[in-house]
């Protein structure tokens, strides 16, 4: 898990020679080739490719069940989870195939985090569900290191404000908004590179949503995002780039202020303007 | 029903008075079925509490004795006198039986106490005088309360399961005899008293019914249950991780879950005879030992507890698993540091249960010698209660009851009476722990 | 003991590894664990499991092997003159194994000393004379060869777990330093633990299988000696069933089919008693009564069932046959002859399966849908009739199921039998008249003084190898009836 800290600096001078698919010169935080994911006999990606630009938010849109959860998964390998899951294809990081098997599944899941749709505590201290991440992967030299890890985490996730004086309550006891932004604070604690969020925001009231976006927002300076939603307006709001999925296709992807306003491919209007969905 | 489709309908109509009886004797119909559930459930009820009465009436008097309490005294001069004797013993049994008259003399009946009818009631009394004067020579010429126990069939007098009628005279109790326990109960000197020894004491052999304990036994139980807990537990639960959160879906998967559930429904007695040849025969492990006893209940148990703990690990959701993936947590780590802590209490409910179950079980014991052998003391050290041949609660019980003795089936039913206790707290254990611990996601 | 201790030994290792191990990991580093691969405790772990489990292994297995070949080597080695003075050559090595133990013990004890024990030309007499002092039980006279062969046998055990021990710690020290030289910072710690963890588990689980082919070729082994001794045919077309006592000779008559008689037909006498009562409470439970008596009403119905059956029989003992008897017997009826009966066990054994039915018919009662009795309903049916003709009928397949399943366990059932039915074994159709089962004469014949060897215990191996195969068939049976009908409706 440690890695080494001028990986991320070295990526990023390197200019990319690569085709790239999107605009930019700085080359691509991670990249999917040609993406394959089958459940069993049943395809639910076909030939994905989409580069995911660093320090930006993507978003990843499309009806349900068009496989932009699926492909979010794919890029923590979450998916091998799943007995019957099998994926085909090259995902990068930095360069780094997450599928060679010479790659331990928990040092990619430490530098790509996730936060999922529903709030997910643990049924702990807030302090032990901040401090579990940086625990297992040995961030911290002594309890005042991880104290430090924690305290930081919670305030980079806006909450520590609010839950400063009940840390060793149980994260369970939070409200929706406050329990969702407590699994950011535990993403954000390993110093992840890349933060996925699966709808982080479809349990929760408007409220909690605006908050939790305008996090999303402030977090882009430090991370790479991908988020899956159902809102467009979420996308639209919170996204740099935005890629459509249907029915398992990656059918457009680009900035988002093209997407909405000028997408090239009829089933993305049709989608955008809500005729299908 | 072979006429048009809405012929029913126009009955009704054409018809209401057939209706009317006809939805009356419906209504009766669903009454009786009713009456048919309520009386099933009533039956199920009083059979329960039939056991239950016979249980509780017929092994109480297992826990009682009776005994003859009575303030002797004995003269320095007696003692001399006494140890001066051919027949010491013989001597304080007629100091006895003196200060006994003496006693009832003024109560109304007059009763003649032998040597032989004192014998008869309370056993060898000189002996049990004469060794408590000579170790304690500093209590002569005060007053000492004797508590002597009295025969097991005199017990069975008092607490009225022999009767007048029913007993025919024999060395060990004639029916004069029976007058003069009628004159000791009217003086208030025979009676019953909590019998610790029932409880605390080891089995003797069939001729002493009286000095019966279920201690010993208990002792052995405690043993096989310490060896069911230590290996059924930690396997259970090993084996219930690897199913249920590792395991792929093929064959070898397959056929391990087909076995458990297999396993589970293999009549115990199956599983003594897997204890008898592996255990016994061929790997020459002692007979009658809480080791092998414990060795075969585990294997039984394992199932039961498995099938628990996979519940309890199944109703762990999943996004707390996928919290810890989340963070970079190994699967390992997400099973060992979230989802079994939270299953814990799950966990142990199952296996009290499945310990109860253990501790109940007989069959399998008697295919692997622990009725058979007589439990007469417990085991010397600690590691030889496991090696050390022993009885075994259920055992013990069974050994009573095919002894064929009155007394000893008193003696059986107490024993039940014991094991249901231990039972009942360890079901309330668990029915505490779950309540306590459940955790609704 | 031996082994107890070498176990110790190898734990304490095991633990003092798992110190080294972390200490040595976190000193490599200077103690900032953010430059090893993986938290400190895995470094530790990884030490002790290499400590531990390879030595506990050969532990384990030496521990069964030894007694197994020294067995093996010594009955080769006792000349056949010998074998042929007992029965049985496995006769003789028990009485070998036994006097072996009496040695050791009056060894211990000091009543001989050891050169005497040790000595093959020692004299048998004050062998004997010392066993006795010592309290030592023999059940036939010393041989010579057999004393040599105890002699020979102790000397080989000894030698034997002299070398397991070094063996033993020797591996274990082995696998210490082995773990501690991999310990670098860059060592992938975790992933070795965690793969090392996997295989306990996976073996964890084996143990299952591992106790199935345990019931199986124990039973198979003993059944095929059995069949040796006495003709298959006989024994499963027998009408009689009539051990001779004496042991020994062939006049055993060992037919199983009055045992499988009076096993099947106290089960259905239990049958009828648990399969009414249980259903129609399950139903009334489920569909009638309101949550109040339901969570009164249900736990007592369970107390049934989490009584021990050496209860049940005693029960049918001590209660039951005598109210039986005072009413059936020859001062009421007349066709009762003592408190032993198939009416007797039977009803007993209802009693016990009546939780057992009503909590199975009630999950798959349960697991019938709203949807079909609000079908039923709007029609206008009553509540029973809705029951009887749609709710039974859709749980039917699941009812059959558990029926099944009690049935099982009723034939299976052992000490309500033992204690509760009798030892007759006849074939009659009085349900007053004892009969014995399968279970009850299984017990009989391995707990009375019949020879291991001989076919009136063999043929106990038997019986559980038919019981065995009885309700292993109605378990696959119930359970594959009852996972299609709960498919039907998941």
């Amino acid at each position: 898990m440690k890695m080494d800290s001028n990986k991320i600096y070295k990526s990023e001078a390197a200019t990319s020679h690569l085709p790239g698919m999107l605009h930019e010169a700085a080359k691509p935080k991670m990249r999917g080739e040609n993406v394959n994911v089958f459940y069993g006999e049943k395809q639910a990606l076909f030939d994905v490719n989409l580069d995911i630009g660093a320090n930006e938010v993507t978003a990843l849109i499309g009806p349900s069940g068009c496989g932009k959860s699926t492909f979010l998964r794919c890029l923590n390998r979450m998916n091998d989870t799943i007995d019957i899951c099998r994926v085909t294809g090259k995902i990068t990081l930095d360069d780094d195939d997450i599928y060679d098997p010479k790659i331990d599944v928990v040092e990619l899941r430490a530098r790509v985090g996730m936060v999922f749709q529903k709030p997910n505590p643990f049924p702990k201290s807030i302090f032990e569900n901040v401090a579990y991440g940086p625990r297992i992967h040995g961030l911290s030299r002594n309890k005042t290191d991880l104290e430090e890890i924690v305290v930081t985490s919670l305030r980079r996730a806006g909450l520590f404000q609010e839950v400063k004086d009940r840390m060793h309550q149980p994260g369970t006891g939070l409200s929706g908004g406050q329990q969702q932004r407590l699994c950011i604070a535990r993403a954000i604690a390993v110093s992840p590179e890349v933060i996925l969020m699966d709808e982080p925001c479809s349990a929760l009231d408007p409220i909690a949503t605006a908050t939790v976006e305008e996090l999303i927002d402030e977090l882009r300076e430090n991370y790479t995002i991908v988020i899956v939603t159902h809102s467009m307006q979420q996308a639209a709001r919170v996204s740099q780039k935005t890629a459509f999925f249907h029915l398992g296709n990656l059918v457009e992807h680009g900035d988002t202020d093209e997407i909405f306003q000028n997408p090239r491919e009829e089933r993305t209007k049709n989608y955008i303007t809500g005729r299908i969905g | 029903m072979s006429t048009s489709t809405n012929a029913p309908a126009t009955g009704i109509r054409a018809n209401p008075d057939a209706t009317r009886r006809r939805t009356i004797a419906r209504n009766n119909a669903e009454k009786r079925f009713r009456a048919y559930g309520i009386g099933a459930i009533v039956i199920g009820l009083f059979f329960l509490a039939v056991l239950g009465y016979s249980i509780f009436s017929s092994g109480i008097p297992a826990f009682s004795k009776t005994v003859v309490e009575i303030d002797f005294t004995l003269s320095e001069e007696q003692y001399e006198a006494a140890e001066g004797q051919l027949f010491k013993t013989k001597a304080y049994s007629q100091y006895f039986i003196q200060s006994l008259q003496q006693r009832m003399a003024g109560s109304a009946e007059n009763v003649e106490f032998t040597e032989e009818a004192t014998e008869r009631l309370l056993g060898k009394v000189g002996s049990t005088l004469r060794e408590f004067y000579r170790e304690n020579t500093d209590q002569l010429g005060q007053p000492v309360k004797f508590s002597l126990a009295a025969s097991s069939r005199v017990n069975g007098y008092i607490n009225g399961r022999i009767t007048r009628d029913s007993m025919t005279d024999s060395r060990f109790l004639m029916r004069s005899d029976l007058d003069l326990v009628d004159v000791l109960r009217g003086n208030g000197i025979i009676q019953n008293v909590f019998d610790w020894n029932f409880i605390t004491g080891a089995d003797t052999g069939v001729d002493n019914p009286g000095a019966a304990g279920i201690g010993a036994s208990v002792i052995g139980s405690f043993f096989m249950m310490l060896v069911v807990l230590v290996l059924s537990l930690p396997i259970g639960v090993a084996a219930s991780i690897y199913l249920e959160e590792f395991a792929p879906q093929n064959r070898f998967t397959d056929l391990i879950e087909v076995n458990i559930s297999n396993l589970a429904a293999v009549p115990s007695i199956v599983f003594g005879i897997l204890g008898l040849s592996v255990f016994i025969q061929f790997m020459h492990l002692p007979q009658s030992a809480p080791l092998v006893g414990g060795l075969v209940l585990t294997l039984m148990t394992l199932p039961t507890i498995i099938i628990s703990t996979r519940a309890s690990l199944k109703s762990v959701p999943p996004s707390i698993r996928e919290a810890a993936l989340g963070v970079g947590a190994s699967k390992t780590q997400a099973v060992f540091h979230h989802v079994l802590p939270l299953a814990m209490p799950g966990i142990l409910t199952g296996t009290i249960i499945g310990l109860a179950q253990a501790l109940g079980e007989t069959a399998p014991l008697l295919l692997i010698g622990m009725v058979g052998f007589v439990a007469t003391g417990y085991p010397e050290s600690f590691m030889s209660g496991f090696v050390e041949p022993n009885s075994a609660m259920p055992a013990q019980i069974y050994t009573w009851a095919a002894r064929a003795d009155y007394s000893f089936y008193e003696k059986a039913w107490g024993g039940i009476i014991v094991l249901l206790c231990f039972l009942a707290v360890m079901n309330i254990a668990a029915i505490i722990l779950r309540k306590r611990f459940e955790r609704r996601w | 003991m031996l082994v107890l201790w070498a176990l110790l030994f190898i734990l304490a290792l095991s633990a003092t590894g798992f110190f080294l191990g972390r200490q040595r990991a976190l000193s490599l580093v200077n103690g900032d664990q953010r430059n090893l691969h993986s938290m400190p405790k895995y470094y530790g772990s990884n030490v002790a499991l290499k400590a531990l489990v390879p030595a506990a292994l050969l532990l384990v297995v030496w521990s069964i092997a030894q007694p197994l070949y020294v067995n093996y080597s010594i009955s080769s080695s006792i000349p056949e003159s010998a074998v042929s003075e007992t029965s049985s050559l496995g006769l003789l090595m028990a009485e070998v194994r036994r006097v072996a133990d009496g040695l050791d013990s009056t060894v211990a004890q000091g009543t001989i000393s050891d050169e005497l024990a040790r000595d093959p030309n020692a004299d048998l007499n004050s062998i004997t004379e010392g066993f006795k002092s010592a309290g030592q039980i023999l059940t036939s006279e010393i041989t010579r060869p057999m004393l040599q062969a105890a002699q020979s046998y102790r000397s080989m055990r000894r030698d034997g777990r002299f070398y397991m021990i070094i063996a033993v710690v020797a591996l274990s020290l082995l696998g210490l330093i082995w773990g501690i030289r991999e310990t670098q910072p860059r060592f992938r710690a975790r992933n070795v633990v965690e793969n090392g963890l996997k295989v306990l588990l996976i073996s964890a689980a084996s143990i299952a299988i591992l106790t199935t082919i345990g019931i199986v070729l124990s039973l198979i082994f003993n059944t095929y000696e059995f069949f040796t001794l006495y003709p298959a045919s006989d024994f499963f077309f027998g009408t009689s069933w009539a051990p001779s006592f004496s042991g020994r000779g062939g006049s055993s008559d060992l037919g199983i089919l009055p045992l499988l008689w009076g096993t099947l037909y106290i089960s259905l006498v239990a049958l009828v008693v648990a399969v009414p009562i249980g259903l129609f409470a399950a139903i009334y439970l489920s569909e009638y009564a309101g949550p109040q008596l339901r969570a009164m009403a249900k736990p007592m119905l369970e107390v049934l069932a989490g009584i021990p059956t050496i209860v049940y029989g005693l029960f049918a003992l001590l209660t039951v046959g005598p109210l039986l008897l005072a009413v059936f017997g020859d001062e009421g009826v007349g066709i009762m002859q003592a408190g032993t009966a198939v009416m007797t066990a039977g009803l007993v054994m209802g009693i016990m399966l009546i939780p057992f039915v009503s909590s199975l018919s009630d999950d798959i009662i349960n697991a019938v849908p709203q949807s079909m009795r609000d079908g039923s309903y709007a029609l206008g049916a009553t509540q029973s009739e809705t029951i009887k003709k749609v709710v039974l009928p859709a749980a039917l397949p699941g009812i059959v199921g558990a029926i099944l399943l009690a049935a099982s366990r009723a034939i299976g059932e052992t000490m309500i039998v033992v204690l509760g039915a009798g030892a007759a074994a006849r074939m009659s159709l009085n349900p007053f008249e004892a009969m014995t089962t399968v279970t009850a004469k299984i017990v009989s014949q391995l707990t009375g003084d019949a020879d291991f060897s001989s076919p009136e215990a063999l043929v106990a191996f038997a019986l559980g190898m038919t019981l065995f195969v009885i309700t292993l068939g109605l378990n696959i049976i119930a359970l594959y009836i009852v996972r299609k009908y709960r498919e039907q409706y998941e």
